[in-house]
């Protein structure tokens, strides 16, 4: 039996070291083609089209597009994800400052640790929610403390000037932690002897931070980068949770708009849906496309 | 939570409809998740069951979300015997899409074409009946009792006499009236009634089927009397910020003394502490002299499917439905009126105060979001929200909704 392998060395034998990768990568290339290459094309078709999903698709080329450029609550969306693409950001040095905070041996630091790391770990709903309470007028802590301060109360989430600052505080918390966590793996891998050699050279403070331990830390940095900037662009349970885009629409991003349009109880337009998609996917596209940018590029200088 | 109760809810029905070819077996599929009206469907198929015992009923009960996205799936892919939706214009698209059966036969043998008399209007489409009709509710303006009693308001019959009442209520620090509109379609209620009584139910009926712009002098005169509550603060401030429910603690603190709802609010207001003898309730008040009353009252209803497998026992279920009896006890459980004209309805002070008025109502209106099609409820209902914030915006926001109109209809 075994002679009979050996002595017939088939296809297999010869190409076993070429195709080998490719079965093992064969599942998970199958998942990927079906479940995002060919929805990702599925959605472009479907933008062409007018369809609310049951009955036919009515093909009417670039019309979603011509309406969106008319539609204002898709530039309220589109500024409104500018906002948060920038406060966002603002996770990295939130998450940087904690995470050099936390950096210390004292007694019961993995408890502060995790007590941090907390809100990552808590679903985005429940943020939400504790937020909504947070601000809610009459009893909310938010409201109270606000009251108490300047004697006038502030409904954040129903006012057209604050709710989108209000939903993305809330968001922020979070997304700190998650910096933080980011960080701090980052710290432990700090040279401790770039660190003492530049003590012993008098750096200290702020320049020792900054050009000692933060170029060590650009790994870290660039992860932290990568995921808040596509967490911000994805941002939509926090929207849907706290405020369902209101009050009349003022606080929607381009994810939840799209939800809307398409899939909500009162939408139905799966054509109009996909052609936010779309913009929303092509938008993305930039971002992604300067990250890989960089890291190929920091790949072939390595 | 609600999508493992939707995905199990899904897997539910492609079980029980892969093995529903047994004869005499029946699926339902609604979203009867509260406690009342679960109980109500409960002893429903209890009965249907005892009255007809070669059917076996499998009942697959949905959250109301999950059940909005599902029963698209659902009617297309692997269609149950009976469903439950909403009438007027909600059903129009399924209608259309051919996804519904006409049972205008089961309206025409029994004497139901008579008895679901009031409900008609809502059912039909293409002058073709779509499914049963079974409750319904008013909405009315439910008042403290013992706050107007205490500053000497009689009840307001006419428009003049609200603002009087408003502004007396506003001077000794009472908000007139709550509202919360997080949620929007409480906003719907504000604009139908406003509608009703200063143009009239056909004037409504044009609007919300796309046959008069909202540019119109005349929805302009029903934002202005809108105004009229708007601007000098005689809605709580901050309801953009609040859903229907905690819109009542105001209510019941005494803070607010009246509030726009629909007859499902009295449970929340009791539960909230207030005794039956404080809540007051009051027909909407007249605006236009001579305009016949027509009233808000949304209908609850059952459809068959046009892919229905077993038909021939959904027809059975639905007349069983439509029975007085039938109608009588499931109404009593759910605390609403019954269609039917030959059921008894319940002695609840409340109902019957909404029965006579819907009995003698010229018209009745579904409601903003089913008499007018999805997607420009919705932008409308947005812009009403954005009035009652902002009313100095109005003819931008008129401008915006001919916008949607002229999309929604073509």
């Amino acid at each position: 039996m075994t002679q009979a392998v050996s002595s017939a060395p088939g296809f297999w034998k010869k190409n076993q070291q070429k195709l080998a990768p490719w079965l093992f990568l064969a599942p998970g290339l199958l998942m990927f083609v079906i479940y995002v290459l060919v929805p990702i094309f599925q959605s472009i078709w479907i933008s062409f089209h007018d369809w609310d999903g049951l009955g036919e698709k009515v093909w009417i080329g670039l019309g979603n597009y011509v309406e969106l450029i008319d539609d204002e609550d898709f530039y309220t969306s589109l500024k409104n994800n500018i906002i948060w693409l920038v406060l966002y950001l603002l996770s990295i040095p939130a998450g940087l400052a904690v995470a050099l905070f936390l950096n210390q041996t004292v007694t019961g630091i993995r408890l502060y640790k995790s007590l941090f790391f907390f809100p990552f770990v808590i679903s985005q709903v429940v943020v939400g929610l504790m937020f909504t309470w947070f601000y809610a007028p009459d009893f909310g802590l938010f409201s109270q403390l606000l009251k108490w301060l300047t004697g006038e109360e502030v409904a954040v989430l129903a006012d057209e000037r604050y709710v989108t600052y209000g939903i993305i505080a809330a968001g922020l918390w979070p997304q700190t932690a998650y910096c933080m966590i980011l960080y701090l793996t980052g710290l432990n891998n700090i040279n401790p002897e770039q660190v003492e050699a530049a003590r012993m050279d008098g750096a200290k403070g702020a320049k020792l931070l900054w050009f000692v331990v933060l170029p060590q830390l650009a790994p870290a940095t660039f992860i932290a980068m990568v995921v808040t900037v596509i967490g911000s662009l994805r941002s939509f349970d926090l929207v849907s949770v706290m405020t369902a885009g209101g009050p009349y629409g003022t606080s929607q991003v381009l994810s939840y708009f799209m939800y809307e349009q398409a899939l909500s109880e009162y939408g139905y337009r799966m054509g109009y849906g996909a052609a936010i998609a779309v913009i929303l996917f092509l938008i993305m596209m930039i971002f992604i496309t300067l990250f890989i940018v960089r890291m190929l590029s920091q790949e072939r200088n390595a | 939570m609600k999508s493992l109760k939707y995905l199990t809810g899904l897997g539910l029905v492609y079980a029980l409809t892969l093995g529903s070819a047994a004869a005499g077996e029946l699926v339902i599929n609604s979203d009867q998740s509260d406690p009342a009206p679960k109980k109500a469907m409960e002893q429903l198929i209890a009965d249907f069951q005892k009255a007809n015992p070669d059917i076996k009923v499998k009942w697959n009960n949905f959250d109301h979300e999950g059940y909005k996205s599902a029963i698209r799936n659902f009617l297309t892919a692997d269609a149950p015997d009976v469903v439950s939706w909403y009438s007027g214009n909600r059903m129009a698209p399924f209608v259309k899409a051919g996804l519904f059966e006409d049972v205008s036969d089961l309206w025409a043998q029994g004497d139901l074409n008579n008895q679901l008399k009031s409900a008609t209007k809502s059912m039909e489409i293409d002058g073709k009946k779509w499914g049963i009709p079974y409750s319904t509710y008013q909405w009315g303006i439910y008042y403290r009792k013992d706050i107007f009693a205490e500053k000497n308001i009689t009840p307001p019959k006419t428009w003049a006499e609200l603002l009087a009442a408003c502004e007396k209520l506003k001077a000794a620090g009472i908000t007139p009236f709550t509202i919360g509109t997080k949620a929007l379609w409480p906003t719907g209620g504000w604009f139908d009634y406003l509608n009703l009584r200063v143009n009239g139910y056909e004037f409504h009926m044009d609007l919300t089927a796309g046959k008069v712009p909202y540019t119109d002098p005349r929805v302009k005169a029903v934002f202005e009397k809108w105004g009229e509550l708007v601007k000098p603060g005689y809605f709580n401030a901050n309801h953009a910020a609040i859903d229907w429910q905690d819109a009542v603690p105001q209510m019941v603190q005494g803070k607010a003394a009246m509030y726009l709802m629909g007859n499902f609010a009295v449970a929340t207001m009791k539960d909230g502490g207030l005794k039956e003898e404080q809540i007051g309730f009051l027909q909407f008040p007249t605006i236009t002299p001579g305009i016949p009353m027509a009233e808000d009252a949304p209908t609850e209803s059952f459809h068959i499917p046009s892919g229905a497998k077993n038909k021939a026992d959904a027809r059975k279920f639905l007349a069983y439905l439509a029975l007085p009896e039938t109608q009588t006890k499931m109404n009593a459980t759910l605390g609403q009126l019954p269609i039917n004209n030959k059921a008894t309805k319940s002695n609840d002070p409340f109902l019957a105060a909404g029965f006579e008025m819907l009995s003698n109502a010229y018209a009745l209106a579904q409601f903003y979001d089913r008499d007018a099609p999805a997607d420009m409820a919705k932008a409308g209902m947005e812009s009403f929200q954005e009035f009652m914030v902002k009313p100095d915006k109005l003819d931008a926001i008129l401008a915006r909704l001919d916008k949607v109109q002229a999309r929604v209809y073509k």
